[in-house]
């Protein structure tokens, strides 16, 4: 039986909806907090606020990554900036403006109330981040400098250079520091979580394994926060650091929390193209470029004249011609599209023609060549040094990329999946961004539940729950027996003993996952994928090849682990992208669309959260689902011509 | 692809140590078939798909954002600290740096405080003692003012944020020759005492951290910059100053 569920959102209008619920949700007395234990799986964004503010009100908290420090996790990546509502501009926006620009971005499939919320303590992040010692860019005044991103019509965005997500995990990295050196985080780096522990239908703790030694080890605790990201290394190239990985949701998908909309994957339009067979990853190139760079390809397919040699009318600035109101700034999912129909079309550019321009030629025209270095410097030079081209002189070439997976293990309003005392914070969750995340808000989403969500409904589940005296020690045989079935697992993949390696098979799956569950799905597509990653499973278990021990660091067996995941999360994706027979945001599906091409909803038949259930590892998922309602942005046709 | 994609074939000499405890020693490969448009690790990732190949174990090495920001890729190549592009971290050095039949000698980060955990892996987890001891504005979440009632001259912030753009990944302690951490440390201690929010416990930080890191074993600083010639991030040697001039001030106020 399929199941509606209930997403816990709070009465009272929506501006008023956080603000009664925090002063109804039950508090643990200062005294008391120290007695009750934590786990924070992940430190990016959402995981390194999360331990520091929990540590600051009296938890104790154990942090775990798999990197060599805190620090690394793959939020330093993120270039743009944060946004929010502080106004300080005077250009007209507000908390209700950036509530509706996000809602009406994700193409009205996120949560009203969480969207509305996210605005709220969006200032809030900005404040707190000051105070921490974050060196944003500033005016000569000493007033902090925004800028527009995105294609938003308001300058709200925060940001330091082009390390805004760099310079706010360092201070949320700082802050945990500063609580690790009282003892009160104790935070445990090349520790990888391996399981979830659940009890009598509770998160009592997690299995790890360690990285360095290849140890196991138990861990109890009153609450689990999962933190750990998106899974957009499913399909092998994406902008994703190289160990972000989808196996901790994954863990907690098989012990019964709900996967939300795992279709919805944000491809990035403004990457480097893919060079060759020996590529391991893509770069983004920051969104901002699209202020000044015009996109273009030839009219006439198939024509590889050099583009200083393709005279004017014989080039198609096609976001222009399109959508002449946002023009080269249309939202990410819509640049994206388009750059694959022109390459669809026969008119992709360069040597293997899967790319289009992103010219500079009029900007540097304008406003010359120092005012250019000086906005975009260091993206030129590290385009110039990837592809050993100089963009002053030729324009970019570029292709999307899988960026960001807006699904997620679904939570409810308070953060919490659908098992009691494990949370999903940041992308790992499902919650915020709908359809389609806009420019800058992952930032302002991880620290946000991290910083101002997590701190106080957590507290409201430990105090409601009786866990002060309700509690499950490592002791308990079902943490012995989850490490057991974790040593099992490790053990068999080093000793299948097969012929290819993990990286074989990982290729093999992104290629069916680029091709069939990519930006553009279709029903025939989605069948044959399923098929596919199911065939493609079975040989894995069959015929990959790890090498070295289970003792001490053995990459291969990490990666052997991961792709395993991912052989079973793709299939999922596919599945969920199957049955959403509608088109929204980045999960576009050719059998609905507008006459221009468009993504067309389907608001009567899918107007709804899809929230998968593990029915066990031979039988299809259930399909639950939770109805989004729209009371304060109204449904409408998303354009941007 | 480049226009000027050429393939190389190159002989690598490459540290190779079971676990901490193994002595370890330089092991010779062959490659062939390497991509001008490869960056340095893509290499590295050929290398082992071979070696896995071959049923023998990939060389273990650090690296994850391959976008030259985490700071995790460390490598020592023929002797210079993320090769011989300037600014440049490993991941993002291309191999048309390198010459058809090249010799290419790949070391890890040597210094007392960073153990190798194996092959080119070492344990870095000294900088973040180091951070602990006061790499931080002591401000609990919550307590923020408006962020616009804390100005910031733009030049105060703009040299911060050259100084924070650090990404610790300690190529300036394996290109000393004492294994000093003074330009990682200096750069963390400008940082905050450039910021109005840094100020309140700006001694006091200079002397914990610094106190930190010599109980940690990194070495002394005798001025030869070549910390600051291998930054990946162009760190400039000045923040050390800034970080002595806060140490002097803590140490004469500490005595009086």
């Amino acid at each position: 039986m399929t199941k509606k569920l209930d997403s816990k959102i709070p009465e009272g209008p929506v501006a008023e909806k956080w603000d009664n619920h925090r002063f109804k949700m039950k508090l643990v007395n200062p005294a008391n907090k120290r007695k009750f234990n934590v786990i924070v799986v992940g430190t990016g964004l959402a995981g390194a606020s999360a331990s520091a503010t929990l540590a600051e009100l009296g938890y104790n908290v154990d942090a775990f990554c798999i990197q060599d420090s805190p620090r690394r996790a793959h939020s330093i990546a993120a270039q743009g900036g944060v946004n929010a509502a502080k106004n300080y501009p005077n250009d007209g926006d507000s908390i209700w403006r950036l509530f509706y620009d996000t809602v009406k971005g994700g193409d009205y499939r996120a949560r009203e109330a969480n969207v509305y919320r996210l605005a709220q303590v969006a200032n809030n992040i900005i404040d707190q981040c000051a105070a921490q010692g974050v060196p944003f860019a500033r005016e000569y005044g000493g007033t902090l400098s925004n800028r527009s991103f995105g294609g938003a019509q308001v300058s709200r965005t925060f940001y330091a250079r082009g390390q805004t997500g760099q310079q706010l995990l360092l201070g949320a990295y700082s802050a945990m520091m500063k609580e690790t050196a009282k003892g009160k985080i104790k935070s445990h780096t090349r520790e990888e979580m391996v399981d979830l522990v659940v009890v009598e239908g509770r998160t009592r703790g997690i299995i790890t394994r360690n990285i360095v030694t290849g140890e196991f080890k138990k861990w109890a605790a009153d609450a689990v926060l999962l933190c750990t990201g998106g899974y957009g290394n499913v399909y092998f190239l994406s902008t994703n650091a190289m160990t972000s990985n989808g196996s901790a949701a994954w863990k907690a998908y098989k012990k019964g929390a709900m996967f939300g909309n795992p279709c919805y994957t944000q491809i990035h339009p403004t990457c480097i193209p893919v060079h060759g067979d020996a590529q391991s990853k893509l770069t983004l190139m920051s969104e901002s470029l699209r202020n000044d760079g015009r996109v273009w390809v030839p009219k006439k397919q198939g024509d590889n004249r050099p583009p200083g040699q393709i005279p004017e009318e014989e080039r198609d600035y096609y976001l222009e011609r399109k959508y002449p109101s946002f023009g080269n700034l249309v939202p990410r999912d819509v640049a994206s599209r388009n750059a694959k129909e022109a390459i669809d079309d026969g008119r992709g550019v360069g040597k293997t023609g899967i790319a289009v321009y992103l010219d500079f030629a009029d900007a540097i025209k304008r406003d010359g060549e120092q005012a250019i270095r000086e906005r975009y410097g260091n993206l030129f030079d590290m385009y110039n040094r990837i592809t050993d081209e100089n963009p002053y002189q030729v324009p970019m070439r570029i292709y999307p990329a899988v960026h960001y997976t807006m699904g997620g293990l679904w939570v409810d309003y308070n953060l919490q999946t659908t098992v009691p005392g494990c949370f999903a914070l940041g992308e790992a969750n499902f919650s915020d961004h709908g359809a389609n995340r806009l420019g800058a808000s992952a930032l302002m989403q991880g620290l946000a539940d991290g910083y101002f969500v997590i701190p106080y409904t957590l507290g409201n589940y430990l105090a409601s729950e009786g866990l002060m005296t309700d509690k499950v020690s490592a002791d308990h045989p079902e943490f012995d027996k989850c490490m057991k079935e974790s040593q099992d697992r490790f053990n068999r993949l080093l000793h299948i003993g097969g012929s290819k390696s993990v990286d074989t098979f990982h290729k093999e799956l992104g290629k069916i996952m680029w091709e069939r569950v990519g930006m553009s799905r279709n029903e025939d597509g989605l069948k044959k994928a399923i098929d596919e990653i199911s065939d493609l499973r079975k040989e894995f278990w069959k015929d990959v090849k790890v090498t070295g021990t289970e003792v001490g660091i053995n990459v291969e067996l990490e990666k052997a682990n991961r792709v395993a995941d991912f052989l079973e999360l793709g299939e999922l994706m596919a599945r969920d992208a199957l049955e959403r027979r509608e088109s929204c945001g980045g999960h576009f599906r050719e059998e609905s669309q507008t006459p221009e091409n468009e993504a067309l909803r389907d608001d009567e038949n899918f107007c709804h959260v899809a929230a998968w259930e593990y029915q066990g590892d031979e039988t299809t998922p259930l399909r639950n689902t939770e109805e989004l309602t729209f009371e304060n942005v109204p449904l409408t046709q998303r354009s941007y011509k | 692809m480049s226009a000027d994609e050429k393939l190389l074939t190159l002989n690598l000499k490459i540290w190779r140590q079971k676990d901490a405890k193994d002595k370890g020693q330089m092991v010779d490969y062959t490659l062939e078939g390497v991509s001008t448009d490869s960056s340095f690790l893509e290499m590295l990732d050929q290398l082992n798909e071979k070696l896995v190949g071959q049923g023998e174990e990939p060389v273990t090495f650090d690296h994850d954002c391959r976008e030259g920001i985490c700071g995790m890729c460390s490598l020592m190549i023929n002797g210079q600290a993320h090769g011989p592009e300037k600014e440049t971290t490993t991941c993002q050095l291309h191999m048309r740096s390198f010459n058809d039949g090249d010799t290419i000698v790949i070391e890890p980060w040597r210094a007392r405080a960073f153990p190798v955990l194996k092959d080119l892996t070492v344990d870095r987890s000294a900088f973040d003692e180091i951070i602990m001891a006061g790499g931080y504005v002591n401000v609990n979440t919550g307590n923020a003012q408006d962020a616009n009632e804390i100005l910031i001259p733009k030049e105060s912030a703009d040299l911060a944020m050259d100084a924070a753009a650090c990404i610790g990944c300690a190529a300036c302690v394996a290109s000393c020759k004492n294994a000093s951490a003074m330009l990682f440390v200096g750069a963390k201690i400008s940082q905050l005492a450039l910021l109005p929010q840094g100020q309140v416990e700006a001694e006091q930080r200079a002397a914990n951290m610094v106190a930190k890191m010599d109980e940690l074993g990194f070495g002394n600083c005798t001025n030869e910059a070549e910390c600051e010639a291998s930054c990946p991030k162009g760190i400039n040697i000045s923040n050390i100053a800034r970080m002595n001039k806060e140490f002097l001030k803590s140490a004469v106020k500490s005595k009086s």
